[in-house]
């Protein structure tokens, strides 16, 4: 079953205001049943096993078991996600471990600035889009009769 | 039937999906809306975070042209475009991005994604055009600087877990759109001036390879459900590139990206004898016309020689991997340090590959205690997908920007506003829009900004709210809703919710949707090949689908969103089977094979195959449209070296 909670760690994100498995997953497919407060994954097979309720589940109640009709049982691949890198930990059906750490992002989380602080222009009608050129490091847009 | 509530947002301009395209779209259009006093509405059917096809992250962004350091023209790209699809493409719309992607790639850059550099503090490229990151959060970057764009403007308002049915229409103008959403019982309606579409392309039209958990493992993500084609069909616009589907050949069943293994690392791929299918099969490639001589070798050509070796029994196909990476670390044999330093790298660059973009291709890896370093690894072709973005086509058929049409290709390309469908006021980006291929993730995200800017450009020119015919309004409120009513009404007729003689459940329909294209289609148990009386039995055979349509059972709001999508679904098979029907020759063998019409047709069929459904009558039309050049065409003997090589 793709993705799939682990009784014991999920609380139903109690304390938040939204469940984040469910409010995240980009098919819809994590859903909280009310009455025990804890997510399940409602329709394994339309998973695309994307991690991204497992990386945003804050008490790491969401684990993923590989696609049981091609996948044999046994590895896992475990992410922490911190905000400038994640850390992967890959289990092979073996008990072989490899470690991977690589980056994320190089800025503060939400400080991505619209125009890249390239400058925007106020023509509408020129081809330019509005950082532009300056975002292209070229002084014009190419065109049919400039520009390369 | 629980009661809903009709929620009616007025905007100038309405975005609808929230992937790369779309975001794209955002950025733009907040900053011309905020300079001309207008407002912006952006509709996701997910969370923007994490939706789209760039959700999980990627590892490459695959369209960078580097043009400031004069690497490339804007032309080679488009040559490059035009030759891998066999010839069909719009060279004004390739231009038109290739000329402003640099300038998303930049962005990203300055918003936080870690792009990978050289010493000398160069891009690292993977291939020609491609760029290699650490892209984990490359939807989240992107989606931030969207959101900051809309929010902190003031301009606009992002709706998310509203799933979008449909087009409203003015008449012949689109008015905005309908749907609902998927956490409450509430209908949206969206009226906007103008409309810009960016709803991905389509996922499990065909039946995937895998049937049980694994089905949702296809390449491409299973959300992507077809929304853009059949929102831009139902407004009655015309569409383009139908047939071309695409199909990827990735490491098997996981469905893992080779771009890394084959441009990066040199990996070969051989069959079970050892047998190199691109070198034995070359001579192959004379029989695709100029298509076959050129560098490098088109994607369907490829996918062709392996389908070749599959089907002579001399499968499985597999990539070199062990090989590969000997041969780069061998240049430090003898420095014993420096050997052990390079395979780290090395092994740590290609699980980041899996990891950053498919890591289902890594559990595999891990669950078959797969070292690439030690064993090759099976690739094989994926089932059929509708992805404009990609080495498919298939989307809008949409004007290109006035500045980069000559004399001759205006007439037929160009009507008033870049990006703008042939129906007024509805615009197309990413696999939205079609004949324009390779746009890939930094590329839709360019077109998206194009499409926005044009979008306001068409507002401030044409500056009146459209009108909504309120009884429309309230049917296709019914109609939507109409599932839920079905299945309310019927269940009680059977003691199993999903087997009942009065409706069909939302899976079901999709598979019977996927027997019907993979067994008449061309799908993978048809080895990719149809012919005309296939195709016509696919169309006999989905006109029982599209009766049954109306039939179709929700039994929640989740289900009410897969009905739908399933409809989009269908709307984008008829497209295909259409238009498939219609081009009476093979141009893309690795695509597909008609096998009544196994060659290529220059003389009749150098053309772009488009389709229109009226919106009124619901009657189909087939048009050809002329394949017209914007730049100078290399010469045929310009092509020769590689034929003698």
């Amino acid at each position: 079953m793709p993705s799939y909670v682990v009784p014991e760690k999920c609380d139903g994100c109690k304390a938040l205001d939204k469940t984040a498995c469910q409010y995240i997953c980009p098919n819809d497919l994590m859903i909280l049943n009310k009455n025990t407060m804890k997510a399940h994954n409602q329709d394994p097979s339309m998973c695309w096993e994307c991690y991204s309720c497992v990386k945003i589940c804050p008490t790491q109640a969401i684990q993923v078991r590989g696609y049981a009709d091609f996948v044999p049982l046994g590895a896992s691949a475990t992410p922490l996600r911190s905000t400038d890198s994640i850390m992967w930990t890959v289990k092979f059906r073996n008990g072989t471990l490899k470690r991977f750490k690589f980056p994320i992002r190089t800025t503060a989380e939400g400080t991505a600035v619209p125009d890249g602080g390239f400058g925007a222009h106020g023509d509408l009608k020129s081809t330019a889009l509005c950082a532009e050129p300056a975002a292209l490091g070229l002084p014009a847009v190419f065109s049919l009769t400039g520009g390369k | 039937m629980p009661k809903f509530e009709t929620v009616v947002v007025e905007t100038d301009l309405l975005i609808l999906g929230g992937g790369m395209a779309a975001c794209g779209a955002a950025v733009e259009a907040a900053h011309w809306a905020k300079k001309n006093g207008l407002k912006v509405a952006l509709v996701d059917k997910a969370a923007i975070d994490r939706s789209g096809a760039v959700a999980m992250g990627l590892s490459a962004i695959n369209q960078y042209v580097g043009l400031r350091d004069g690497a490339n023209s804007v032309q080679n790209y488009v040559d490059y475009v035009r030759n891998d699809l066999m010839g069909v493409t719009r060279e004004d719309l390739v231009a038109d991005i290739a000329r402003h992607v640099d300038s998303s790639v930049h962005l990203f850059e300055k918003w936080g994604l870690p792009i990978w550099k050289d010493e000398a503090g160069k891009y690292v490229h993977e291939g020609r055009w491609q760029l290699m990151i650490n892209g984990e959060s490359y939807k989240v970057i992107v989606a931030e600087a969207a959101k900051n764009a809309l929010l902190q403007t003031g301009v606009g308002q992002i709706f998310e877990r509203v799933f979008i049915v449909g087009p409203l229409m003015d008449g012949d103008r689109c008015a905005g759109a309908i749907g609902f959403s998927v956490r409450e019982n509430k209908v949206y309606i969206f009226k906007s001036k103008a409309t810009l579409t960016a709803m991905g392309g389509a996922v499990h039209v065909f039946k995937p390879r895998s049937s049980g958990e694994g089905m949702g493992r296809a390449w491409y993500p299973p959300w992507n459900s077809g929304s853009s084609a059949y929102f831009t069909l139902k407004a009655g616009a015309e569409m383009t590139c139908q047939e071309v589907r695409f199909i990827p050949v990735r490491f098997k069943d996981a469905y893992g990206p080779v771009g890394a293994w084959f441009l990066l690392f040199k990996s070969r791929a051989t069959n079970a004898m050892g047998g190199e299918y691109m070198v034995e099969r070359k001579s192959e490639l004379g029989k695709w016309g100029p298509y076959g001589r050129v560098k490098p070798i088109p994607a369907n050509l490829r996918n062709y020689l392996g389908m070749l070796d599959v089907l002579d029994g001399k499968g499985p196909i597999y990539m070199r991997t062990e090989e590969a990476l000997k041969k780069i670390s061998d240049a430090y044999k003898d420095d014993p340090k420096a050997y052990a330093k390079k395979m780290k790298e090395l092994e740590s660059e290609a699980w980041e590959d899996f990891l950053d973009m498919t890591i289902s291709q890594a559990l595999l890896w891990a669950a078959t205690n797969l070292e690439p370093e030690k064993r090759s690894s099976e690739i094989a072709a994926a089932e059929p997908y509708f992805i404009g973005s990609h080495s498919g086509a298939s989307g809008a058929w949409v004007s290109g920007p006035e500045d980069l049409q000559t004399g001759e290709t205006k007439k037929d390309y160009f009507w008033g506003y870049a990006n703008m469908t042939t129906v007024k006021g509805l615009f197309a980006a990413g696999d939205a829009s079609g004949a324009s291929s390779h746009k890939f993730s930094s590329g839709s995200h360019a077109e998206g900004r194009i499409a926005a800017k044009s979008a306001i450009k068409f507002i401030v020119e044409n500056n009146t709210a459209p009108k909504l015919d309120q009884a429309r309004v309230d049917a296709l409120t019914a109609e939507i809703l109409k599932p839920m009513e079905t299945f309310e009404k019927n269940q009680s007729a059977s003691t199993d919710e999903d087997v009942n003689p009065e409706y069909i459940k939302p899976r079901m329909f999709m598979f019977r949707l996927q027997k019907i294209m993979d067994e008449y289609a061309g799908g993978v148990t048809a080895q990719f090949t149809t012919n005309k009386p296939s195709l016509e039995r696919a169309q006999e055979l989905l006109a029982f689908l599209a009766e049954d349509s109306a039939k179709l059972g929700a039994a929640n709001l989740h289900e009410l969103m897969r009905c739908w999508e399933n409809v989009h679904r269908m709307w984008q098979a008829e497209a295909h089977v259409r238009t498939v029907l219609f081009r009476e020759e093979t141009r893309w063998p690795g695509y597909y094979m008609r096998s009544d019409t196994p060659t290529l047709d220059e003389e009749k069929w150098h053309v772009f195959a488009n389709c229109r459904c009226d919106a009124k009558t619901g009657k189909w039309e087939m048009i050809k449209r002329p394949i017209l050049h914007v730049f100078a065409q290399p010469k045929p003997k310009e092509l020769e070296p590689a034929l003698a090589h």
